[in-house]
């Protein structure tokens, strides 16, 4: 490589002024201006160790937008990977093949340990219970877009304790000013001790709640995510939760009139399809900005 | 010339050369040894545990032979005895002395204490801890480890 490799593992390695350069530049793509060649004769190697269809389709898809080629894995079980061969190995071999390399792996750090190894860029699409940095972008995104990513009230729901998703993007919202996050959980499954002195420490407030009614009227976005069945003591505690805790069209009435709902999908019933055609759900839309970010983390990966 | 004097009255004889790493945390003469990588080497190594500290309570000290430690190979002995001195010995005299400092990197010497990390699979990869407000943060995973737990997983 005659210039430094650019790679995306995480959102908590990046600063604001890079993260704010992704965003400008999916806005771009989100209007349309683009050429569709930025990526001509560009070959992405789409590396998929577990399944996660949204995720490997929408960076496919995002590829072939700036006109450029993908490399798929397929599925791991016709793979080198079975005969024993390690990450690393199959990492360097297929850098060779490539101009980047999206990788989505159970273990955690395995994008950066390939990023080590990779003599082309890599891209975070998961690691484990680790970094997922698209999906914090497209979340950022989304807000951005729908008003601004200063001086708001974010109210986080759900399971806040083993969900990624919600720790990146606290990272990602501490790096901006005047974010007051809200954590609304069941008992046992709020913030991580360690998470919130962190988080602490950046500067951002972390304001508990027991119910979503007492904060609701104050949020500018409510971010919801999925219960996992499993993490709660016995089934009367989860359908106890599950029922207090769903998102209708009655309970926003409180909300302010431009508060945004968001959800990383697929939901199970944490929101009731009656709050889809509402203003306030942003979620599908949420979805749909992954392309134009997953753009914007090619083109700035690939392009020279 | 020094001697070491245990409270028994056993003396540690004096090495010729090489280093001394003195003032251990009591119990973590053997961990040092370790964490040094010189287990299994044919180096002269010894370690003296229990021993009665000029500073008061009890201490570990670990001599090795004909071998001078560079202050960046010993300050990994930081994460288990921030209070130990290291000494390059030359013809039975002390020609330098040097406090440990804790490193700001470690890299192979604390194994991560998630079992997902991708450091505890069968990738050719050492462990990479950097320091942290809280102890030390797995670079791979995030973990973090506290400086008072550091020790379980060396």
């Amino acid at each position: 490589m005659t210039r430094e490799q650019k790679n995306i593992l995480s959102v908590r390695d990046m600063d604001r002024r890079e993260i704010d350069k992704l965003l400008c530049s999916a806005a771009k793509f989100d209007r349309g201006d683009f050429t569709g060649h930025e990526l001509d004769k560009k070959i992405l190697a789409v590396l998929f160790f577990e399944p996660s269809t949204r995720t490997r389709m929408s960076f496919s898809a995002a590829m072939m937008r700036l006109g450029g080629k993908i490399l798929n894995l397929g599925s791991v079980e016709a793979t080198s990977i079975t005969k024993g061969e390690t990450l690393s190995d199959t990492i360097r071999v297929i850098s060779g093949y490539a101009d980047a390399i999206v990788l989505r792996h159970p273990k955690e750090g395995a994008a950066r340990l390939a990023s080590e190894v990779s003599s082309v860029p890599v891209i975070n699409g998961g690691d484990g219970a680790g970094q997922h940095p698209s999906q914090t972008l497209l979340d950022l995104y989304t807000i951005r877009e729908s008003m601004r990513l200063e001086n708001i009230d974010i109210g986080l729901q759900g399971d806040l304790r083993y969900g990624r998703t919600v720790h990146s993007l606290a990272f990602a919202l501490s790096k901006y000013n005047n974010i007051r996050i809200h954590t609304i959980a069941p008992d046992g499954l709020d913030f991580p001790n360690y998470l919130k002195e962190d988080l602490s420490e950046t500067g951002v407030e972390i304001i508990c709640h027991e119910k979503l009614e007492d904060i609701l009227p104050e949020l500018d976005v409510l971010y919801v995510t999925r219960l996992q069945r499993e993490r709660f003591p016995d089934p009367v505690a989860f359908a106890s939760y599950s029922a207090n805790y769903r998102l209708t069209p009655e309970l926003l009435q409180i909300a302010k009139p431009k508060m945004i709902v968001l959800h990383p999908l697929p939901r199970v019933g944490e929101i009731d399809p009656a709050v889809d055609s509402l203003p306030c759900a942003k979620y599908f839309e949420q979805a749909h900005n992954g392309i134009p970010i997953r753009m914007a983390m090619l083109n700035e990966v690939m392009s020279q | 010339m020094s001697h070491h004097t245990v409270s028994e009255g056993i003396v540690i004889s004096p090495i010729k050369n090489g280093t001394v790493i003195d003032h251990i945390t009591h119990g973590e003469g053997f961990t040092v040894i370790r964490i040094l990588g010189i287990r299994n080497s044919i180096m002269n190594v010894t370690v003296a545990s229990n021993v009665m500290s000029s500073r008061g309570g009890r201490k570990d000290i670990v001599k090795i032979e004909n071998r001078e430690l560079l202050k960046s190979e010993v300050d990994k002995v930081a994460l288990v005895a921030p209070d130990a001195t290291i000494s390059i010995i030359r013809d039975f005299k002390v020609t330098d002395k040097k406090n440990v400092d804790v490193p700001k990197d470690v890299v192979g010497v604390i194994k991560c204490p998630n079992p997902n990390c991708i450091t505890n699979t069968n990738e050719p990869v050492p462990s990479h801890f950097v320091e942290h407000p809280r102890g030390f943060r797995c670079v791979y995973c995030d973990a973090v480890i506290s400086k008072d737990m550091v020790g379980q997983y060396i």
